[in-house]
């Protein structure tokens, strides 16, 4: 079995299902009643981090490539992007209709006056391109180069979304730094890498 | 997570409200005949009684005597559970689980009160005698958090105003400071420097010496729970709940207005006043509405948490912009 073959039949299922562990876990601690005194607050932060971390690990695809070398590991970038909008959707959901009421001119309200949501608001607005776009049809139909260039939109996405988390938090700060850090090595990469092509040529 | 022992089953989780609320007002029939009793020299037996309280937690000890106040709402309360696992109480960890989590080496007993500043009878006061000074009642209030979630809560205290007129305070005091204990060994989140500590908090004098404002004691008619205090914490159910400082170690009666905590760390966002006002938004969310823990959906939020009848005309030609 090739690598690839290998990736497609075994790994990429399987990372298919981690990726919805989240989200089932979530339920089954709903059904348990064990989602805390709070579980509308736990659903928000829950989904919220989840989002971020597909946005990490989408962004971290290219550089791990360029770094072992190992090619078939592109073949996850699209999935892990998904997953990254699906819990952007659920996360945005759950602000729309438990804190909203599907009230979209409180959305509104929010988004223009809260810098926090402003921030997550572009961040995933951003995302729903590159969902809608995610098929090989639409590769197809934008050719490789202009697909590659909507897709970078991905970076605006990930640096609204750590904006976002760091200007939610009352206090503690720590954790919004260290996703700020990482997304800044991962968008660092990658500016280095252009450079260093660049110089070669 | 807390791990469920049978032992830890808790009078609100076995009884339905109403039955516990009608046990509640046996209780405050029994209390009130027992103080009677207590005044003609007669030992009352509290067997019966005190076991029904004491279920919601078996090792608080219960507190007796306590009358019903003519201030409670008579919205549904939180149960124990959400009252004393929900907390912010920084000295303890920023989650709000920690404090229920951590706060088992605080030691409310011996506990003392230091009172100083302008007044009449400054002093160094036992808990157990502050306990004994006054009556204690039953108080259902509102709390709005200022992160926009809320509870109902039932607490066992006394009016501040009786404690701060105990003390005869001067012309010169014209606000009341609070300050909660430092100490590391018992409230190890004071190794972070997530605030600067000892946590502040302040009144002015007529704040404190309005009927509604409350040193608690207890909650569920038990002894105040560490994570939530104990022994003693100010209760100001018409002020965003941060301005409810526990685990009350000092009272100093002030000329000039004290620099409370959230405003010392982020003066843009947190002022002295803090009471709760839908119409001036915390500068990153709105506190148009909130989510009574509990409900799914946001509930409008009330000027004054609700209170505004009782309270608004302590602020009359200030500007409310002013009083965030
Ligand atoms: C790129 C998309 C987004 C990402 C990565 C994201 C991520 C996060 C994270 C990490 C948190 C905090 C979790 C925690 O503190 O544990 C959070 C909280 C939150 N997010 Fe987002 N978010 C995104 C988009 C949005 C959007 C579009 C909205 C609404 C318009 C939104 C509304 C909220 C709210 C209301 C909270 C909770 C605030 C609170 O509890 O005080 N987010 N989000």
């Amino acid at each position: 079995m090739s690598s690839t073959v290998w990736v497609r039949r075994a790994l990429k299922p399987a990372v298919f299902l981690a990726g919805l562990g989240p989200a089932i876990w979530l339920v089954v601690r709903g059904f348990q009643g064990e989602l805390g005194v709070n579980p509308v607050e736990t659903v928000t932060n829950d989904t919220g981090i989840w989002t971020l971390r597909f946005i990490v690990l989408t962004l971290a695809v290219t550089p791990t490539r360029w770094l072992t070398g190992w090619n078939p590991v592109a073949l996850f970038r699209r999935m892990l992007g998904l997953f990254a909008f699906f819990y952007g959707t659920l996360h945005f959901l759950t602000y729309f209709i438990l804190d909203h009421s599907l009230e979209l001119a409180g959305v509104w309200d929010d988004v223009v006056k809260r810098p926090y949501i402003t921030a997550g608001f572009t961040g995933f607005m951003l995302m729903v391109p590159l969902a809608l776009t995610s098929t090989h049809g639409w590769i197809r139909r934008l050719g490789g180069h202009r697909w590659n260039r909507l897709h970078q939109l991905v970076y605006v996405s990930a640096i609204g979304a750590v904006l976002h988390y760091l200007w939610k938090v009352k206090l503690d700060t720590t954790n919004p730094f260290i996703y700020i850090a990482i997304v800044a090595v991962l968008l660092g990469a990658r500016l280095w890498h252009h450079i260093a092509r660049a110089s070669q040529k | 997570m807390l791990i469920k022992k049978p032992a830890d089953l808790r009078e609100s989780d076995v009884t339905d409200q109403s039955l516990y609320l009608r046990r509640r007002e046996f209780l405050q029939v029994a209390g009130s005949t027992a103080v009677a009793m207590a005044t003609v020299g007669g030992v009352p037996a509290f067997e019966g009684t005190s076991t029904v309280l004491h279920a919601q937690n078996p090792s608080a000890r219960k507190l007796e005597n306590f009358t019903k106040s003519a201030f409670n709402t008579d919205e549904k309360m939180n149960s124990y559970k959400d009252v004393t696992t929900y907390n912010n109480f920084y000295e303890f960890g920023l989650d709000k689980a920690d404090p229920a989590r951590y706060s088992s080496t605080l030691r409310p007993s011996p506990w003392s009160v230091v009172v100083d500043g302008q007044c009449g009878k400054p002093g160094t006061y036992t808990i157990e005698d502050i306990m004994k000074w006054f009556p204690l009642e039953e108080r259902i209030y509102r709390m709005r958090c200022v992160e926009a979630w809320s509870m109902v809560i039932p607490w066992v205290g006394f009016p501040l105003a009786d404690f701060v007129k105990r003390f005869q305070p001067t012309s010169r005091a014209k606000f009341v400071k609070f300050t909660t204990l430092v100490d590391t060994k018992q409230m190890p989140g004071q190794t972070e420097p997530a605030l600067p500590w000892p946590y502040v908090e302040g009144l002015r004098m007529d704040e404190a010496l309005h009927p509604l404002a409350l040193m608690a004691v207890g909650l569920y008619g038990e002894v105040l729970p560490n994570q939530n205090g104990a022994p003693i914490r100010l209760v100001v159910p018409w002020k965003y709940g941060f301005k409810g400082i526990k685990s009350i170690v000092r009272v100093s009666f002030e000329e000039s207005q004290p620099l409370n905590t959230w405003q010392r760390v982020r003066a843009d966002e947190y002022g002295f006043y803090a009471n709760v006002n839908p119409a001036v938004d915390h500068p990153r969310w709105s506190q148009a509405s909130e989510r009574r823990i509990g409900e799914f959906f946001k509930r409008k939020t009330l000027p004054f948490n609700g209170y505004a009848d009782h309270v608004a005309s302590l602020y009359t030609g200030m500007d409310p912009r002013k009083l965030y």
